[in-house]
């Protein structure tokens, strides 16, 4: 009789991420690195000047990024990011590639010869340009959002007095995007229970509609947070934590990012000439 | 006789759209008391809520909370009423809004000028009181709807509220959660107004009921001589649950 009790194991792949089903905080990658240890606002601080002397490198001093592409995945690897993660992740800049990699065929001026194609040697300078530092970007911003959690990169625009408006509506659509989501799954299997298929142009309009719904049903879960936030005192500031002033160290810590692209970009400059 | 934690006297109210809500609501609640809030669907029990801490503007008659007069264009004295009434709103998602559990019942007392480490013994306070201090800094997303349900009262209980006001408690949740947030209410000091169908729960709980009907006040009475009333319950679209009955 007791047979009826007996378990049904089924063989599931163990999901490895994270944080598998919070989509707020997806990209993050749960490490022990001093990467991952360090201040998100330093952090900040560090990707966006690093960038700005990599966008600043004329695209001619090629030997340069040589050096940035091997110092951003020695961070990288510092920061316990698998290589593979890293590459997955960088092929969300494809769609802006694609552009680039057309410049070569329209433009003016000196053209020349490259096997079947006869390329244009500005645009092609501009497309590689837009390829080379556009992927340094890509792949500073992902060892900064894989080390570090949207909630921290938030605090550390707030620190940097990011006005506290965009901070806050920012963190509001980090708690929110998963109850939403949450809301457009239960639609979803609603509308799949009864039979619905999405196959064509013509069940558009049932997706439209459902977008429509879920829109109204946001927007007045917005108005119902805002009377309970009312209830409990808002006055348009959200609390946060106390301000820790860094050590010099740590800044100094943070520093060697950009500073190591910069130290690459003058010794390539002074032997280039 | 102290001063009723709860005092309204002829209050209406209608929507911009001319639909009017309540029809001249007296209640008077005295400190410590639970009282329930029985009524039908579309009675004004939400509207009434709503005017507790000037959510709603009194349109006509007057609110006080301890003996303030609640008035939604006195912005001083509404913060005030907003730390003397806490409500509890249905869905929880809805009142947790900070990233993690412990800084949305940080959120209130911060709203009140508390800083530092008297912030941070208020919160574990209220999450002690509710059970959820292991929680802390967990963010609301991952927790069961129990769980998100009793750190929503804990973000109300940080505010050292003179009256508790919670819509609809024990709806959507499971026999123990249901339970468990009985024993932590009952467990509380503070005089309690809980909107409810639940009958049950209600008798549980409150030892007085009232019943909102056409915005209006229909009864108000113990509990148990409410809910014992076979003809007043039917007048008023209330029943208890099959095979539940009351000695």
């Amino acid at each position: 009789m007791l047979e009826s009790l007996k378990r049904t194991r089924v063989n599931t792949q163990v999901q490895t991420h994270h944080h598998g089903h919070d989509v707020g905080e997806r990209l993050y990658l749960h490490r022990h690195s001093i990467v991952h240890e360090t201040a998100s606002y330093l952090k900040v601080i560090a990707a966006i000047t690093f960038i700005l002397v990599a966008v600043s490198t004329p695209i001619t001093n090629w030997q340069a990024f040589i050096g940035y592409f091997i110092w951003v995945l020695t961070v990288a690897a510092i920061a316990k990011i698998p290589f593979t993660l890293l590459f997955k992740r960088a092929l969300i800049e494809i769609p802006f590639i694609f552009f680039a990699i057309l410049m070569p065929f329209f433009g003016s001026g000196e053209r020349f010869v490259a096997g079947p194609f006869n390329l244009y040697r500005e645009g092609l300078l501009a497309g590689a340009g837009i390829v080379v530092k556009g992927t340094l970007g890509v792949l500073t911003a992902i060892i900064l959002s894989t080390s570090t959690t949207a909630r921290e990169i938030l605090r550390g625009l707030e620190r940097l007095r990011l006005p506290a408006l965009m901070v806050q509506i920012a963190s509001f659509m980090l708690r929110y995007v998963n109850v939403v989501n949450d809301e457009m799954e239960r639609m979803k299997v609603a509308r799949d229970s009864r039979g619905f298929e999405a196959t064509g142009i013509k069940h558009w309009k049932v997706i439209a509609t459902a977008a429509g719904a879920l829109f109204i049903r946001s927007y007045e879960r917005g108005e119902r947070v805002h009377l309970s936030m009312l209830s409990r005192g808002y006055e348009g500031v959200l609390p946060h934590d106390e301000v820790e002033k860094s050590k010099a160290s740590d800044w100094l810590m943070v520093l060697i990012y950009p500073l190591v692209a910069l130290v690459i970009l003058l010794i390539t400059t002074l032997i280039g000439n | 006789m102290s001063t009723p934690s709860l005092e309204i006297k002829e209050l209406a109210f209608a929507y911009p759209d001319g639909n009017q809500a309540l029809f001249g609501v007296n209640l008077s609640i005295n400190k410590g008391e639970r009282v329930a809030l029985l009524g039908p669907n579309g009675a004004g029990k939400t509207t009434l809520v709503m005017h507790m801490n000037g959510i709603h503007p009194t349109a006509q008659g007057s609110v006080r909370i301890a003996g303030e007069l609640v008035d939604a264009k006195n912005k001083d004295s509404l913060k005030q009423i907003r730390a003397k009434v806490g409500i509890v709103f249905q869905d929880p998602d809805d009142q947790l809004f900070m990233p993690t559990v412990g800084e949305d019942v940080a959120f209130g007392p911060y709203n009140m000028g508390k800083r530092g480490e008297e912030l941070d013994a208020i919160v574990k306070n209220a999450l002690d009181l509710v059970g959820m201090a292991e929680f802390k800094d967990r963010p609301p997303h991952h927790l069961s709807f129990g769980q998100r349900r009793r750190v929503a009262v804990a973000t109300v209980l940080a505010m050292k509220p003179e009256i508790l006001v919670l819509d609809e408690p024990s709806s959507n949740l499971d026999p123990a959660s249901r339970r468990e947030l009985a024993d932590i209410l009952r467990s509380l000091d503070i005089t309690m107004v809980m909107v409810t169908h639940d009958l049950p729960y209600a008798n549980e709980l409150c030892e007085r009921a009232v019943i909102l009907k056409g915005g209006i006040i229909v009864a108000d009475g113990s509990t148990h001589n409410i809910l014992t009333n076979k003809a007043l319950l039917e007048a008023n679209r209330l029943e208890l649950p099959v095979g539940f009955s009351i000695q």
